[in-house]
């Protein structure tokens, strides 16, 4: 029932995992969309102020008798003013003369009637935004060109940078974990007519292998319909095998007793004692191979039903008063003395069917084995542990084969001239061994086997 | 031959001024003490109990004063960064300048409000407001000028009186100066009336507060325009003799800020001391008797919002625009 199941990697856990891939990925390139998206519209705002500020300042020169007059408007640099306080320079130059400003400014090469041009570079050793325009001046007699040139640091830029950067990455972090709840709650909800399915089958008691009619997802159509397939061919072998079973014991046990009566009748009527001989030795083979076919089909059917066991509440002590009733005739034919104990409570839960079969073995062995006018010894437990022990007053087991005999077909040694075909204790270990019980072999103190049932 | 000429004559100038300080103070601790090389504008008269509040706090630190105009201040320091530590000035617009060009260091730990600070560099230690300063015995028949209206229209008035006896910073010396009038230019075309008419009357100008209050005291003139009232405060020996009006129509705010240099021999000290100037314990300590108005105290804030710190400053000191302004400026005063 608990067969083992080679495992390879979980469903759950590859879809939650490539879903929580996916939205990794998405969470990444959202972050990186905000940040550059951001990055370019912080860059472009410091770019329009500088831009203005530049084109207040080359708007107020003028040009008056040929010399250059400059009167930098004080918002001009008022308004670069920024929340980290960033540092500016500038300069103005007039044919590639600095009028004024700092000298150390670089200014790029500028085309006669270029744009402003933007550039990032470096001002005392700060990295600047710089933006440079030109502008021709023109009074009556002259014409003259005048560059001037804006830098601001990226204090603030880099702050505002870093505060979106923070920001974006919050989401993008928020978006994860929101995505990845999603992707587990998604899962599991994915899989959960597969673990309803799973519980459904469980819950099954062993004889109900009828077909699964409670409505799948689509995915699942054709693992049910297998399953069904499956267990329907399953109902169709076992009753198959059930069948066979009992057919073959009704056909096999009938023609036996059949002969069986026949060469009694027919010792009854011999007269010639080497006839009479013969006649008894078959009448040992037929006994030897009734038993034999009898246990053979016990066992088979103890195979056929151990894996699924009809279990039901079974009173250990009247199941076997039963046995021992009904075994008390073959008992008084041998002068044995078959006695019953224990206690009259004791219960297990379990297939009623075997656990017969297993106690009949056993006192059968025992009946067997046992000498005329001896005792056999019959007790029930319930307390400490609940087990069935069958004591006789017979050889005994050999030591060295205790562990050998239980298995199917092996007989001991001193059992030569018994009839048996080696079953018996195997029967009843696989019945104890179906209830999660074991079977104990040993020998009395006083000789004599004694067989335990524990269960 | 002119042009060695004039080589040898501002060698010998530059000579000259290495040693020309106003004042040199040097205030020891002990024998073997750090010391902390300080340039300022302020007078060690008006500075000296910051020093010794400041020595009283953190024993075993000499302190070295020198003291100099506020644009001979930006020179010197410009041409000679690592010999100074701290920088303290009036001239806002200059110390902005130093801290925009990079001479300045970084104090992160000092906590002040946005517009007391300039890149966490340039720390406001004071309020002080530009001030008119009459002399009160030639004031004593006459109502107090409460507006620069009022001085243009009793100028216009009384020509005679105060012809070649009014006094007004030189603005191409004096860089406080220079600030003032360009802030006072900025706001209000007044200032030019002003001047014209002081222009008209042969204003007497100034390269330092300090003469001027006592020019003032002394009779010499009867009104100054655009004094440090903090300097007349700070003289209470002629107290009896000027009065300190605050111009109600647009009273101009200066910060004296100060910066520690980036090439500072002792930048801990310089830390230390700008956390010192910028805290309250100095003018607290000194309850009573401090002379010069905290930004942190209450009746430094009454006169109204000090001059911005921000780029702005940096406009008048363009090349151009301040040949523009000052030739303005002389054609108004100088005549």
């Amino acid at each position: 029932m608990n067969s083992r199941v080679e495992i390879s990697g979980s469903l759950r856990f590859r879809t939650a995992a490539t879903l929580i891939l996916g939205v990794t990925l998405l969470a990444i390139l959202l972050f990186l969309g905000i940040r550059s998206y951001a990055a370019t519209f912080a860059q472009q705002s410091q770019d329009s102020i500088l831009g203005a500020s530049l084109t207040s300042i080359i708007d107020a020169a003028t040009l008056r008798d040929g010399v250059i007059e400059l009167d930098i408007p004080y918002a001009s640099f008022t308004m670069l003013n920024t929340a980290t306080d960033d540092r500016i320079f500038y300069a103005v130059y007039n044919e590639g003369t600095l009028i004024s400003g700092y000298e150390e400014l670089q200014l790029p090469n500028l085309a006669e009637t270029s744009e402003a041009v933007f550039r990032t570079s470096r001002m005392f050793g700060a990295p600047v935004r710089q933006v440079t325009a030109t502008r021709i001046l023109i009074d009556a007699h002259h014409r003259t060109r005048i560059t001037a040139s804006l830098a601001q640091t990226q204090d603030n830029l880099s702050g505002t940078l870093a505060r979106i950067s923070r920001h974006a990455a919050m989401i993008g972090v928020g978006f994860f974990a929101l995505a990845v709840l999603l992707s587990i709650w998604a899962t599991s909800m994915a899989i959960s007519p597969l673990k309803r399915l799973a519980d459904s089958l469980t819950r099954r008691g062993p004889q109900d292998l009828s077909p699964i009619i409670k409505p799948v997802p689509t995915e699942m159509v054709p693992l049910v319909a297998s399953l069904n397939n499956l267990m329907a061919r399953l109902d169709k072998s076992l009753t198959q095998s059930e069948d066979f079973i009992a057919e073959a014991a009704h056909r096999v046990r009938t023609p036996i007793a059949t002969v069986r009566s026949h060469a009694e009748m027919t010792l009854q009527r011999v007269d010639k004692e080497e006839n009479r001989h013969a006649l008894r030795s078959m009448i040992r083979a037929i006994d030897e191979t009734s038993r034999a076919a009898g246990q053979l089909l016990d066992h088979a059917m103890i195979t056929l039903r151990a894996d699924q066991l009809e279990v039901q509440l079974v009173n250990l002590y009247d199941t076997t008063e039963e046995i021992v009733l009904r075994l008390n005739a073959v008992a008084e034919m041998k002068d044995i003395h078959l006695t019953l104990t224990g206690s009259r409570s004791a219960c297990i839960a379990g297939d009623s069917i075997l656990l017969q079969n297993a106690i009949r073995n056993l006192i059968d062995n025992a009946l067997k084995y046992a000498p005329a006018e001896s005792c056999i010894e019959v007790e029930v437990h319930q307390a400490p542990t609940r087990c069935l022990v069958v004591r006789d007053q017979g050889p005994g087991f050999l030591i060295d084969e205790m562990d050998t005999l239980s298995d199917r077909f092996t007989r001991g040694k001193n059992a030569m001239g018994t009839i048996g075909s080696g079953l018996g204790l195997t029967i009843a270990r696989d019945v104890a061994a179906a209830h999660h019980g074991r079977l104990v072999i040993e020998n009395n103190a006083t000789g004599g086997a004694c067989v335990t049932l524990f269960f | 031959m002119r042009y060695a000429i004039f080589l040898a004559f501002c060698l010998l100038a530059s000579l000259a001024t290495a040693d020309d300080w106003e004042e040199h103070e040097r205030y020891s601790d002990s024998a073997d003490s750090e010391t902390l090389r300080i340039l300022s504008s302020t007078d060690t008269a008006v500075f000296l109990p910051v020093i010794e509040g400041f020595q009283k706090n953190n024993p075993g630190i000499s302190i070295d004063y020198y003291v100099t105009g506020t644009a001979d201040v930006y020179e010197r320091f410009k041409r000679s960064p690592t010999q100074f530590d701290v920088v303290i000035s009036s001239a806002m617009d200059l110390q902005l300048k130093l801290v925009n060009d990079g001479y300045a260091s970084r104090q992160n730990d000092i906590v002040l409000p946005s517009w007391a600070h300039w890149r966490q560099s340039l720390f406001g230690f004071t309020l002080e407001p530009a001030s008119i300063v009459i002399n009160k015995a030639a004031f004593a028949e006459l109502p107090p000028p409460e507006s620069r209206q009022d001085i243009i229209q009793m100028l216009r008035a009384r020509p005679t009186v105060f012809r070649h006896r009014t006094g007004t910073y030189d603005i191409r010396q004096s860089g406080l100066g220079y600030l003032f009038a360009t802030q006072d230019a900025r706001t209000s075309d007044t200032y030019w009336r002003l001047m014209e008419i002081m222009g008209s009357l042969n204003t007497r100008i100034y390269c330092c507060s300090g003469e001027m209050i006592d020019d003032v005291a002394s009779g010499k003139i009867l009104l100054a325009y655009n004094v440090l009232g903090s300097y007349a405060k700070a003289r209470t020996d002629i107290a009896d003799k000027i009065q300190i009006l605050q111009p109600s129509d647009f009273p101009n705010v200066m910060m004296r800020t100060a910066l520690a240099s980036r090439h500072a021999h002792q930048p801990q000290l310089a830390a230390l001391f700008l956390r010192y100037l910028t805290s309250s314990h100095w003018w607290q300590a000194e309850e009573g008797d401090a002379l010069l108005p905290s930004i942190h105290s209450d009746i430094a804030r009454a006169p109204g919002t000090p001059i911005a710190l921000d780029p702005g400053l940096l406009v008048f000191l363009d090349r151009l625009k301040r040949e523009r302004f000052v030739s303005e400026w002389e054609s108004a005063v100088i005549q």
